[in-house]
C-alpha cells in the first residue's frame, strides 16, 4: 500500500533520517518505534506532506507519487494525526474534527458549510473512543483537557475514508480507558483494510496490535521485526542501539 | 470564535455525547450520564456559580457587536444631551454617509487581521484609487461606471500585490504593507501631479454618497431584513427543541429593531442614502463568506494558528492572498465613497487617521489583533462608534486636540470594558493564546 524508499533529510547539520526504507500493506498496522529524536516524526511528517525530504521514493499503491504538500497526502488518502500542531485551539470539537474538509451543501469554489450535518458524525467518531466527557461540542478545544485535547485528534483519523493512517504517538496523555479504545480503533482500521503507521513510545501497546515493528535508531532503520517472531526485549535492544 | 452564528448553534450542539453511546454498556450508563451533566454545568459559562448576572454573560456570549452597540447608545445619550441635534434623522443621516467610506476600509482590515496580519496600506489604496477614478472620470472622460471599475480593479491590483509577497514570499505584512503604504502614496501623488487636487463633477458618481433610495424601498428592504432576521432566530430555537435557551433570541431581537429604528430614522430625513445600502451589501457578503463557506471558516482557522491548518490540507498561501486582493478592493471601495463625498481627489484623501481609525474600528468592535477571533460587524460598529464621537464633537464645536484626545479615550476605554466583560464571563479575549491587552484570563 505504501512504501518509502531510502528517505533522507537533515535539518541544518542534524541527520534525522538516512536512507531509510519501510513499508506498510493493505490490513496491516507498522509501528515504528525507536528512541527520542530517531526520527519517527519525521518519517510521519515526509508521508503526509508536513515537510519535504531531501530524497525520498514514495510509492501509493505502487506508483511512484510526489507528496508535495499535506492537501496531496489527503487526497492519497493519507490520514494523519501528527504528535504535535493537530488542533486549531480557537475552533470548536465539530470544526477541528473535520479541519480543511468541512461538509458542505454546495460545491464550487464557495463550499457552503452545513454544521447541523457535522453533529452527528462528530458524537459518533467521539462516542466509538468513548470520549465522554467533552460537555459540549461546540467548545472551543481551547478549553478542553490535553487528553481530551488528544482524542479530538485521534478522532479525526475515524472520520472519512483513507486508505493509510498514521497515528505518531496517538494515546500520549489518554486514560488507561482511552488508550485502549484508540487501540480498538487501530485494529478497526486494519480490518476495514487500511495500512496503519503506528508510533509509540510503549512496547506493550505496539505488541498488542503491530503485526511489524520498524526500529529507527539516530535516523537509520536499526530493523524490521515481525510480530509473531521476535520478543519486546530484541525489540527493546534495537531502540537501543544494539546494546542491552 | 464567538460570532453570533457560532454562538446561535451552540444550544443545537449541546448534546452529551454520552447520549450517543451504544446500549450495550447500559449498566454504567446511567452514571456516566450524571457526570456528563456535572460537567456541562461546570463548563459552562455563565452558569449558575458564577458571580455574573446570567443575562450580562448571555450578552457577552451573544456576540462581540454587544459592547459595541452599548458603547454606542452611551455615546449618542451622552451627544443628544450636550447638543440636542445629535439625534435629529439630518444628523444622523449624514453621520452615516460620513462612515461610508470608514466601514468598507475597516472591513477589509476585519479580514487580514482574522488571519493575524495587517493591512497598512489601504489608507494610500483609498487615496490612489480615489485619485485614479478622479483622472478617468474628468482627464480621460470614461463613463462613470467604466472609471468605478477601473478604480477597485486597481485596488484590487494593488492588494494582490501585497498578497503575493506576503502569501508566497512570505515577508510579513507589517512590513509589506508599509511599503505599500508609501508606494501608493507615492502614486496618489504621481497621478494627482502639481496641482494636487482634481475635481470630480459627475452626477453618477457624486450620486454614490448624495442619493438616498425612496422611504418605501427603504421600508420594504428594512422590514423584510428585520422579519428574516427574526424569523431564523425563531426556527433555530424550534429546532434545537427547548435546548436553548430564551435568551438567545435577545440579539436577534434587537437587531431587529435596530433596523427597523435606522430605516424610521433616516427616512424622516431623505431617505436610506444609497451608499449605505452599498456598505450594507458588502457586510452581509463578508458575513455569509466567513460564517458559511469553507474559505471563510478556514480564515478563523489559519488566524488561529496556520500550522495546523496547513496540516490539515488548508490552502493557506491561497486565503492569505485572497484577503489582500479582498483589503484592497475594499480599500478601492473606499477611495469610490471618498471621491464621491469630496467631489474631488486630493492629496489628504484617504491620509490622516482614515487607516487608523479603520483599525481602531475593527478592534473596538471586538476583533483581535491576533487573529482568529472577530466578525464583520466589527467594522460597521467600530467605524460608527468613531464617526459618531468625531460627528457629536464637532456638534458641540470642539476643537480638533480635544476631538482626538476624546476619541484616543474612547478606543482604549471601548476595548477595555469588552476585555473586562468577557474575563469575567470566563472567556479570554484570545482562546489558548496571546491575550490582547489583557494579563491572564
Ligand atoms: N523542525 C526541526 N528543525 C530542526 N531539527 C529538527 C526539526 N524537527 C526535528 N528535528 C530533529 O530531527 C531529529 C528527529 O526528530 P523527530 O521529531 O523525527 O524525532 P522523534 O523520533 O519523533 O522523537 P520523539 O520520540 O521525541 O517524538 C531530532 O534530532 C530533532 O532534533
Ligand atoms: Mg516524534
Amino acid at each position: 500500500m505504501l512504501r518509502a524508499v531510502d528517505v533522507s533529510k537533515s535539518y541544518g547539520g542534524v541527520v534525522a533520517l538516512d536512507g531509510v526504507t519501510v513499508s506498510v500493506c493493505r490490513g496491516e498496522v507498522l509501528a515504528l518505534v525507536g528512541d527520542n529524536g530517531a526520527g519517527k516524526s519525521t518519517l510521519v511528517k515526509i508521508v503526509s506532506g508536513v515537510v519535504r525530504a531531501d530524497k525520498a521514493e514514495l510509492y501509493v499503491l505502487g506508483n511512484s507519487v510526489d507528496i508535495g504538500s499535506p492537501a496531496v497526502a489527503r487526497s492519497l488518502g493519507i490520514r494523519t494525526v501528527h504528535q504535535e500542531q493537530k488542533l486549531a485551539e480557537n475552533l470548536d470539537v465539530i470544526e477541528n474534527l473535520f479541519l480543511g474538509e468541512e461538509l458542505a451543501r454546495w460545491t464550487g469554489p464557495l463550499h457552503m458549510v452545513d454544521f447541523n450535518s457535522m453533529v452527528r458524525p462528530t458524537e459518533v467518531a467521539l462516542s466509538k473512543l468513548r470520549i465522554t466527557t467533552i460537555a459540549d461540542i461546540r467548545t472551543p478545544v481551547a478549553r478542553l483537557s490535553g487528553g481530551q485535547r488528544q482524542a479530538v485528534a485521534v478522532a479525526r483519523a475515524t472520520l472519512g475514508q483513507y486508505r493509510i493512517v498514521l497515528l505518531d504517538e496517538p494515546t500520549t496523555g489518554l486514560s488507561v480507558e482511552a488508550s485502549a479504545r484508540v487501540m480498538d480503533m487501530v485494529m478497526q482500521l486494519r480490518e476495514g483494510g487500511c495500512a496503519v503507521v503506528l508510533v509509540s513510545q510503549s512496547i506493550e501497546e505496539v505488541f498488542e496490535v503491530a503485526d511489524r515493528v520498524a526500529v529507527l535508531h539516530h535516523g537509520r532503520l536499526a530493523g524490521v521485526f515481525a510480530r509473531a517472531e521476535t520478543t519486546p526485549e530484541e525489540v527493546v535492544t534495537a531502540v537501543m542501539g544494539g546494546q542491552l | 470564535m464567538r460570532s453570533e452564528e457560532n454562538i446561535g448553534q451552540r444550544g443545537a450542539g449541546d448534546v452529551r455525547v454520552a447520549a450517543a453511546r451504544e446500549v450495550r454498556d447500559g449498566g454504567q450508563r446511567g452514571a456516566q450520564l450524571e457526570e456528563g451533566q456535572r460537567q456541562a454545568g461546570a463548563s459552562r459559562p455563565g452558569g449558575r456559580q458564577s458571580r455574573v448576572p446570567s443575562w450580562l454573560s448571555a450578552i457577552v456570549e451573544q456576540g462581540t457587536a454587544m459592547p459595541a452597540l452599548i458603547s454606542l447608545v452611551v455615546i449618542a445619550v451622552f451627544f443628544e444631551i450636550e447638543s440636542h441635534y445629535f439625534l435629529t434623522g439630518s444628523n444622523l443621516s449624514n453621520l452615516v454617509v460620513q462612515t461610508t467610506t470608514l466601514v468598507p476600509v475597516a472591513l477589509g482590515e476585519v479580514g487580514v487581521l482574522l488571519l493575524a496580519e495587517i493591512d497598512l496600506s489601504l489608507g494610500s489604496i483609498v487615496g490612489a484609487t480615489s485619485a485614479i477614478l478622479g483622472v478617468m472620470v474628468s482627464e480621460v472622460g470614461v463613463p462613470w461606471w467604466l472609471g468605478m471599475i477601473i478604480a477597485l480593479a486597481c485596488g484590487a491590483a494593488m492588494g494582490a500585490f501585497q498578497g503575493a509577497w506576503i502569501a508566497f514570499i512570505r515577508i510579513p505584512s507589517f512590513v509589506v504593507t508599509i511599503g505599500g503604504w508609501l508606494g501608493f502614496l507615492g502614486l496618489q501623488l504621481f497621478i494627482l501631479g502639481p496641482q494636487g487636487t482634481l475635481s470630480i463633477f459627475n452626477p453618477q458618481v457624486a450620486a454614490l454618497t448624495g442619493s438616498y433610495i425612496p422611504g418605501g424601498a427603504g421600508w420594504v428592504v428594512g422590514g423584510a431584513l428585520a422579519v428574516a432576521v427574526v424569523a431564523r432566530a425563531l426556527l433555530r430555537l424550534r429546532a434545537a427543541g427547548g435546548r436553548r435557551r430564551l435568551g438567545s433570541l435577545t440579539l436577534p431581537a434587537l437587531a431587529a429593531a435596530l433596523m427597523v429604528g435606522v430605516v424610521a430614522v433616516l427616512n424622516s430625513y431623505k431617505g436610506v442614502p444609497t451608499a449605505f445600502v452599498v456598505v450594507m451589501g458588502l457586510l452581509f457578503a463578508g458575513w455569509w463568506i466567513l460564517q458559511h463557506t469553507r474559505p471563510g471558516r478556514n480564515v478563523f482557522a489559519i488566524g488561529g494558528n496556520p500550522e495546523p491548518a496547513r496540516r490539515a490540507g488548508i490552502g493557506v498561501r491561497r486565503i492569505r492572498f485572497t484577503a489582500f486582493v479582498i483589503a484592497g478592493t475594499l480599500g478601492a471601495v473606499g477611495g469610490l465613497m471618498a471621491a464621491s463625498y469630496n467631489s474631488s481627489a486630493g492629496t489628504l484623501t484617504g491620509g490622516g487617521t482614515l487607516l487608523l481609525e479603520a483599525i481602531g474600528a475593527a478592534v473596538i468592535g471586538g476583533t483581535s489583533l491576533f487573529g482568529g477571533q472577530g466578525t464583520v460587524w466589527a467594522a460597521l460598529s467600530g467605524a460608527l462608534i468613531m464617526s459618531a464621537i468625531s460627528n457629536g464633537l464637532d456638534l458641540m464645536n470642539a476643537s480638533s486636540p480635544v476631538k482626538y484626545m476624546v476619541q484616543g479615550a474612547v478606543v482604549l476605554l471601548a476595548v477595555t470594558v469588552d476585555t473586562l466583560l468577557r474575563r469575567r464571563a470566563g472567556r479570554s479575549r484570545r482562546l489558548g493564546g496571546i491575550t490582547m491587552s489583557v494579563g491572564a484570563p
